[in-house]
């Protein structure tokens, strides 16, 4: 068995150079489904809901379409040349093509081409911050000067399953630079990750499957508390040294109490805790919640950001926000002017929008 | 299958690239290599703001083959900033009503499959109300 102490004799990631955020950006769609439309059509309108609301793309948009535009807006507060981004990834469970990367056409769109690397990431939901890590060797190596990483999902739930009221759509790009650019300095990371199946879907099939309760104990809440307790031993932090954290959020319960497990209060986790009116934005979950935070961090302000993805794995990250950051948070869209342009639908415009009707 | 066309136009589509005029800074869209301002020779390249106004809308209930599934949406006609009028598809108006001269910026959106859900999906741009920042 792995326990937390065999994990601490070779903890952090930490690159050669110092290595930072110059560039975020996140975005979600404008439609909404709420969770009593899901409970109203499935179970009579009873039983308890999971959020108050998720977020559904519109018809004309997937994980590229979503993608382009968060890369803008990480473009747009990073302000450098897209022809010295020598990676643009995209982590992501719902890409649009299973053979054809979304990343060549994010690169495209954003000028980046032709001399960067460019791959789709697959995790589950910590495809993204997986890619981030990368992104930080690339970096930190000195064989890049930017690279971008991006979490973006459109989740797939299966009609009438619990996962319904909650898969939703939105994510976030980040641009890592030299520390001394940076708006948010990532000082370390540190990846916990075992064989668990708690969630999965096979080759071919549309919707996921999931282990029921077995997401939580053995999945959810040991992933992320293994992964952030390494790190702040690693570090030498407690919880109170940082001023806010993002967690990984499938629902509203889960952050909250994974929060409490690690001495974290509710007012560390507010603006990052989105799940309640995007929903669960699979690989762009942790990511988006840390775009919230950056929208109104301050200098100074030290972050704990910590993933999950299924299968299972956490990426924890220890940030420390820099003065640049209160010129660049105006730069593009924030996280809450997304969340605020918002418009309801019913179930069956959902079902449309969500391509669950057969059509021949 | 039209695979060739829509790789030539990619970076029109998804970035509103085109051209701006060395002899007289006209700004052209869709590229075309002569100015139809000044008739010289104008192949620099030029990215667009995407942000405009709208100039005449109308919306499609009967829509051609490839766009039905998006049926009813909304084409107008948008005065680009820089000067060029485009036509395109808005988007994201949710139940905003569409209004002569609202101001929209450009998205990159997915416009159609090329043929059924086996063949390529093509993206472009379309335009949307402008939000904050």
């Amino acid at each position: 068995m792995t326990n937390s102490s065999e994990t601490t004799s070779n903890t952090l990631l930490k690159p050669n150079k110092p290595v930072g955020i110059v560039g975020y950006g996140a975005y979600v769609p404008r439609y909404r489904l709420p969770a009593r439309e899901v409970a109203r059509v499935w179970t009579g309108g009873k039983g308890g809901l999971p959020i108050k609301e998720k977020a559904v793309p519109g018809l004309d948009e997937d994980v590229i379409s979503m993608s382009i535009e968060a890369a803008r807006n990480a473009m747009a507060r990073a302000q450098i040349n897209p022809m010295e981004l020598r990676a643009v990834w995209v982590g992501s469970e719902s890409h649009p093509y299973a053979v054809k990367p979304s990343s060549t056409l994010v690169a495209e769109a954003i000028g980046a081409v032709p001399n960067t690397q460019a791959a789709d990431w697959e995790f589950a939901c910590k495809a993204g911050t997986e890619a981030l890590v990368a992104a930080m060797g690339l970096v930190g190596s000195g064989m890049a000067r930017y690279a971008m990483a991006i979490g973006m999902d459109t989740a797939q739930g299966k009609p009438g399953d619990a996962l319904e009221y909650t898969a939703g759509a939105g994510g976030a790009a980040y641009i890592v630079g030299p520390a001394e650019e940076s708006m948010a300095v990532i000082n370390s990371s540190y990846s916990y990750v075992t064989d668990t199946p708690d969630f999965w879907r096979r080759e071919n099939q549309k919707y996921p499957e999931h282990g029921m309760r077995f997401t939580g104990e053995p999945a959810y809440f040991k992933h992320i508390t293994e992964a952030a307790t390494a790190l702040m031993q690693a570090s030498g932090t407690k919880a109170s040294d940082y001023k806010w954290a993002a967690f990984h959020q499938p629902n509203s319960k889960f952050p909250q109490r994974v929060a409490g497990m690690l001495g974290f209060s509710l007012e560390q986790i507010a603006p990052s805790l989105l799940v309640p009116v995007i929903g669960n934005t699979y690989a762009g979950a942790a990511l988006i919640g840390l775009t919230g935070i950056l929208d109104i961090a301050q200098p100074g302000d030290r972050i704990l950001m910590v993933s999950f993805g299924s299968g299972a794995g956490s990426d924890a990250f220890d940030i420390v926000v820099t003065d640049k950051l209160l010129d660049a948070q105006g730069r593009a869209t924030k996280t809450q002017e997304y969340i605020s342009r918002r418009t309801e639908i019913d179930y069956a415009t959902y079902a449309r929008y969500r391509g669950k009707l057969q059509m021949k | 299958m039209e695979i060739a066309r829509h790789w030539r136009l990619k970076q029109q589509r998804y970035g509103l690239v085109g051209e701006v005029c060395p002899h007289c800074d006209y700004k052209i869209f869709p590229p075309r290599d002569i100015c139809p301002n000044c008739g010289n020779e104008a192949r620099t390249q030029y990215t667009f703001s995407g942000k405009g106004e709208i100039f005449s809308y109308t919306t499609i209930y009967e829509a051609p083959t490839g766009y039905d599934s998006n049926a009813p949406y909304t084409v107008a006609i948008v005065k680009l900033t820089e000067g060029p009028m485009i036509t395109a598809q808005l988007t994201d108006l949710g139940e905003q009503p569409v209004e002569i001269g609202m101001p929209v910026e450009m998205v990159t959106r997915k416009i159609r499959n090329d043929g059924d859900e086996r063949g390529v999906i093509v993206y472009g741009y379309k335009f949307r109300p402008v939000m904050g920042a």
